[in-house]
């Protein structure tokens, strides 16, 4: 006789298909935000196990700051195709010709990232976008809800939520107002990556570690490549880097290790002392609200 | 003590972990942000660099200590005011159980998130300063989760440190709340003395307390059996979403997609959908992993039937013999979450019940609760923010509803204002009339 108790792991997976199923049966047109990262990749295996055996039926969405690794476009294209999924892409180069957005001094594309989002949902008049964030990555995240409502400019604010009760999501919208939805919102870092191992989900190959060509800038690693030179009088060395978040390939830094299988990973994970964002992301750490001040802006 | 270990990573692959939802609840100064620091900082789910942080921001303020409460308060306003705005939700992991912490805020205007929190919350920690012993808050906190329905009441009485671990505190507080506690649906009590400042009782047990002969807190909920509280019985399957793939090869699948809410249902089982009320046999019950003999809630699951039915989004699927209720009167008791207009008399709402959307009216205000001294206002004519009511509402299409004790999925409800797409309030299904 079984027990009827679920693991902690399948009761996520169970929440995560019961709210994607929900917002494609109320909402006029959803789209899935993909960044090619592991949370991305773990909602549209989500999306595809909801809707089994039928596809899909929303399109997904990249925003390219054109700054991505080879590998993760690779990936994408990978999970495209073998989903018969339909893939748009908006542009942030595309955006800056046009005049759209301004480069930054910094380097940085997270910022101007957010108006080619919110044209490209105007665009295609998309109400509601999956987005991969988790209430474990930051503060202001734990505060966020799981139906995210943005006004017409696509701004947060946190105090002017709807409150959540049971399961019962509200997603109406008036015309131009969206809703994010977070279908991972109560999973953590060591969930997904237990559920990756479990599921064996196919991964860009940079979370993997292997010997790379690498620079040490103040504690962060970064690989040396095309988007990352090595810059006078630095040196490099060869380490067996893998990284733990995948963002922009000028800012992502790896994280040294030894974990070249996803089950050492997720040993590797249980015992890290350090957040993923802390460890490999410069672009968190501009303030204490950084993240909340992004997200009032339309960013996720 | 428990540990983030490679233990954790082998329970968590081979499924062993299940997960338990606990809401906290307590006044502005009882230590409860002290004590989800305390409990995520002894189960080492505190990472460094968010340490780092904390202590930086506690030593800018001029704090002699490290403010543990600081990792949880993360809104400008609320770190500006030092006070906490919004339901947030924690997350902690030991090789028993996941812990998903819903953290909500004391002040009497946030009932509202104290609902949220506790609507999905297997436990309920109720904090007590021990020097203040039982207040008006400790009753409304406790009010507020067994309205919900929260199976499990575990009362923390904090900062034992500050009254010499005197035992005799301890059971003053204990025979005060459990007196109060007799007065409402409280299925299983626990008292815990705890400091949560410097550890007790917590994650570890305390040679400071030799009187008290239970668990610290974190084994308390790591052994908390919470399967049984799951209703087993009653099948109820509301249908989320009807898949049928226009592809070659699935072209004559239809499955209908949904959430257990409650009962076990197997291949073979006779069922019944409503509100069409034709009978069927449940022929598989898939997944993307292919066909399972059983589902339980809260799988979400496809189910197939033997016979072609028209059968929709908001339908319900159940059992012959064991059927809800369709009402289109409902008596319940509702929290009211919307600052900007009451519930009066006569106005319509939407109301979202399951997978199933309507339009209700209020036709009657039977009462406003005072959630301090539970006495029932008979005259009030609205129900405003942060306030409990009781009331008759009228829906245009009949629900197939349980009384919320029995169910707490399909028990409940949302009301939706239609001008402001507002969330406005939570609602609960009472008991039933006789005659349905």
């Amino acid at each position: 006789m079984t027990s009827h108790v679920l693991s902690q792991l399948r009761s996520l997976e169970a929440e995560s298909i019961h709210i994607i199923r929900e917002v494609v049966a109320e909402m006029q047109r959803p789209v899935l935000l993909f960044s090619g990262g592991k949370d991305s990749i773990v909602m549209l295996h989500l999306a595809a196990k909801a809707f089994a055996p039928a596809r899909i039926p929303f399109p997904i969405m990249h925003v390219d700051t054109g700054l991505n690794f080879q590998t993760v476009l690779d990936c994408r294209d990978r999970w495209v195709e073998r989903l018969g999924i339909q893939l748009v892409v908006a542009s942030v180069p595309d955006a800056i010709d046009r005049g759209l957005v301004q480069e930054e001094p910094n380097g940085s594309r997270n910022r101007i990232q957010t108006p080619v989002l919110l044209e490209a949902m105007e665009k295609n008049g998309f109400d509601a976008a999956f987005g991969g964030g988790r209430r474990d990555e930051e503060k202001a995240r734990a505060k966020e809800r799981v139906f995210s409502f943005r006004d017409d400019f696509g701004q947060w604010d946190p105090k002017n939520q709807r409150p959540e009760i049971w399961s019962l999501y509200n997603g109406r919208v008036h015309q131009g107002e969206s809703i994010r939805v977070f279908p991972l919102s109560n999973w953590t870092e060591l969930d997904i990556w237990s559920y990756i191992a479990a599921e064996d989900i196919d991964l860009p190959d940079l979370y993997l570690a292997q010997e790379r060509e690498v620079v040490d800038r103040g504690g962060m690693l970064f690989a040396v490549n095309e988007f990352t030179p090595l810059k006078d009088g630095e040196t490099s060395e060869v380490r067996s880097v893998r990284y733990r978040t995948v963002g922009d390939a000028n800012l992502t830094a790896a994280v040294a290790s030894e974990a070249a299988t996803l089950h050492e990973i997720v040993e590797e994970i249980a015992a890290v002392r350090i957040t993923e964002r802390g460890a490999t992301r410069g672009d968190d750490k501009v303030s204490e609200a950084a993240m909340e001040d992004r997200k009032r802006e339309g960013y996720f | 003590m428990t540990t983030t270990t490679d233990t954790t990573a082998e329970a968590l692959t081979d499924g062993s972990v299940d997960l338990l939802r606990f809401a906290t609840a307590g006044s502005v100064d009882d230590g409860k942000s002290t004590l989800i620091g305390r409990l995520l900082f002894d189960s080492k789910t505190i990472f460094e660099d968010q340490l780092d942080s904390v202590e930086k921001v506690s030593q800018d303020r001029g704090n002699d200590y490290t403010d543990l409460a600081l990792l949880t308060d993360g809104l400008r306003a609320e770190r500006e005011q030092g006070i906490t705005i919004d339901v947030a939700y924690r997350y902690f992991t030991t090789p028993k159980r996941k812990f998903i912490i819903a953290d909500t805020p004391g002040h009497i205007q946030y009932t509202r998130n104290m609902v949220t929190g506790a609507s999905t919350a297997d436990v309920a920690l109720i904090l007590v300063d021990a020097r203040k012993g039982v207040i008006e808050q400790s009753r409304r906190h406790t009010f507020l989760a067994t309205l919900l329905g929260v199976p499990h009441i575990v009362v923390c009485v904090n900062k034992m440190d500050l009254v010499d671990y005197s035992e005799e505190v301890f059971e003053n507080i204990r025979r005060e709340f459990t007196e109060f506690a007799s007065r409402l649906r409280v299925p299983d009590l626990t008292f815990i003395p705890i400091s949560a400042l410097v550890g007790d009782n917590v994650v570890n047990r305390s040679e400071n307390t030799p009187w008290y002969d239970g668990s610290p807190l974190l084994s308390h909920l790591e052994r908390l059996h919470v399967a049984s509280d799951r209703n087993l019985v009653d099948v109820r399957f509301p249908v989320q979403y009807v898949i049928r793939p226009q592809s070659h090869d699935a072209r004559d699948y239809r499955g209908y997609a949904g959430t257990v809410a409650s009962g076990v249902m197997k291949a073979g089982d006779r069922v019944v959908a409503l509100p069409a009320g034709l009978e069927t046999t449940i022929e598989s019950i898939d997944t993307a992993d292919g066909p399972v003999e059983e589902a339980y809630p809260p799988m979400s699951v496809t189910v197939r039937l033997a016979d072609e039915i028209d059968i929709s989004r908001g339908d319900m699927i159940a059992r012959p013999n064991n059927k809800p209720a369709a009402l289109q009167e409902i008596d319940a008791q509702i929290c009211w979450m919307d600052e900007s207009a009451p519930l009066v008399k006569g106005k319509k709402y939407a109301i979202k019940h399951t997978s199933r959307w309507a339009r209700a009216m209020v036709k009657d205000i039977n009462y406003r609760v005072d959630v301090n001294t539970l006495h029932r206002d008979e005259e009030a004519t609205e129900i405003r923010l942060n306030e409990i009511g009781r009331i008759q509402l009228r829906v245009t299409v009949p629900l197939f509803v349980d009384p919320y004790t029995q169910n707490r999925q399909t028990g409940s409800f949302i009301l939706v204002d239609e001008a402001t797409n507002k969330t406005v309030a939570a609602g609960m299904v009472g008991g039933l009339p006789r005659s349905a």
